[in-house]
């Protein structure tokens, strides 16, 4: 599956790109918001959105606003997993109605993506 | 699958001093006799990634030293400590997600049929350690509550180490477990927030009780059971214990009743008391209508 990874922090891009590789994934990567949006023009086949929340230009939330608006005309609709630090739940139920479908909050390990991915459907480079 | 206690274990480059291998073989007849627990060679490092801590926290030297200790000592507490340090596993909610679909989907329908008159559920949760699985079982539980209104729905968490009942009667767990296999959609529905932690609701809670067991010793007391999950427990005995728990476990299990055994776990060639049953996509086990 295509996956867009989207963080302002390279580390954090970096470490989320190796494991989803290593899970049998293609990974575009994007700095911000607006990059992002950017990058789903160029590749309306992305099924997968790793999304952090807290960046410059356009963050998360506004992605997640901006994807309800995109979605109708996309080829399809892709997964959003929210990644992170933001762990209060009232943030969490926020992100929620704003259309993400998953939330894992940082730290994370590969288990808890590789499982958190799993409940979605998500499995090895596809979907099960 | 990988053997769970290991997992644990990954990237844990610690050096670790060398076992006398006296000491060895009485830690393998320890916890053979103790616990049930199959031990060998291969299992070295495990023994002493699990026991190292307990080492330092009693103030000792090395393992062999604990071993002596516990050969001098009469109280039973060092030994049940040395028993809660090898056997303590970490886990997830929903562990390999299916069992729990094909609860959800298939059996427990099947016993709000079977049960109609006595509306009674009961469910066991075999070592369940900190409470993920049994959690994981109510939360089945409570999302069916509309079909098991009025009904008297109990699920029994046991395991052999007091100190993982203490955590899972607590039902409050980190940021890192609640995001072992949970979706967040159940985090919000059942759990709240405290602090850096999250707490079991008691609308799950009060489903579950816990109870320290040992797999080796009486099932009768615990009563019978529509569902037991029995995953990942079988791998760490032998045959012939093996055996020993599958056979006791049909008698513990409803007419009717459901066991589930971990992915790699079978009583294929060590019982012919059960029967593999197909559901869905899941696999579980009844008992042969002549045992």
């Amino acid at each position: 599956m295509k996956v867009l990874i989207v963080d302002d922090f390279g580390s954090i891009r970096k470490i989320l790109g190796q494991m989803l590789r290593q899970m049998g994934h293609e990974t575009i990567e994007a700095i911000h918001g607006k990059d992002a949006m950017a990058k789903l023009e160029v590749h309306p086949d992305i099924g997968l959105i790793m999304l952090d929340w807290d960046m410059p230009e356009m963050n998360g939330i506004q992605v997640l606003e901006a994807l309800k608006l995109l979605r109708d005309k996309m080829a399809q609709r892709p997964t959003v997993v929210m990644v992170t630090t933001n762990n209060q739940m009232e943030k969490i139920v926020h992100a929620m109605t704003k259309g993400a479908n998953e939330y894992i909050m940082k730290p994370f390990t590969k288990e808890i993506l590789e499982e958190k991915l799993a409940l979605l459907g998500i499995t090895g480079g596809s979907r099960a | 699958m990988p053997c769970p206690y290991d997992d644990r274990f990954d990237g844990d480059d610690r050096e670790m001093t060398v076992i006398a291998r006296e000491t060895l073989s009485f830690f393998f007849t320890f916890f053979q006799r103790e616990s049930g627990l199959v031990l060998d060679e291969s299992k070295t490092y495990l023994i002493e990634s699990r026991l190292d801590p307990l080492v330092r926290a009693e103030g000792l030297s090395s393992i062999d030293e604990l071993r002596k200790r516990i050969q001098q000592e009469t109280s039973p507490v060092l030994k049940k400590k040395v028993i809660e340090a090898m056997t303590t596993n970490e886990t997830s909610f929903f562990r390999d997600i299916t069992p729990f679909t094909v609860l959800k989907t298939t059996v427990i329908p099947e016993v709000v049929k079977a049960n109609q008159k006595s509306r009674r559920l009961r469910i066991w949760s075999v070592a369940c350690s900190t409470g993920q699985e049994p959690y994981s079982l109510a939360m089945v539980v409570a999302e069916l509550a509309p079909e098991l209104q009025g009904w008297d729905v109990r699920i029994l968490g046991t395991d052999i180490a007091d100190k993982v009942l203490d955590r899972a009667q607590a039902g409050v767990y980190t940021q890192h477990e609640v995001q072992r296999g949970l979706s967040v959609a159940y985090l919000m529905r059942f759990f709240a927030q405290q602090g850096d932690e999250w707490a079991v609701k008691p609308e799950v809670k009060h489903f579950v009780q816990f109870r320290q067991f040992n797999l080796l010793t009486d099932f009768s007391s615990l009563g019978t059971f529509d569902v037991i999950f029995l995953r990942n427990v079988l791998i760490y005995f032998d045959n012939a214990t093996k055996k020993q728990i599958l056979d006791r476990m049909g008698h513990a299990l409803s007419p009717g009743g459901t066991l589930f055994l971990g992915g790699t776990e079978t009583p294929i060639g060590i019982t012919d008391q059960w029967v593999r049953v197909k559901l869905d996509q899941g696999i579980c086990y009844k008992k042969q209508r002549s045992a």
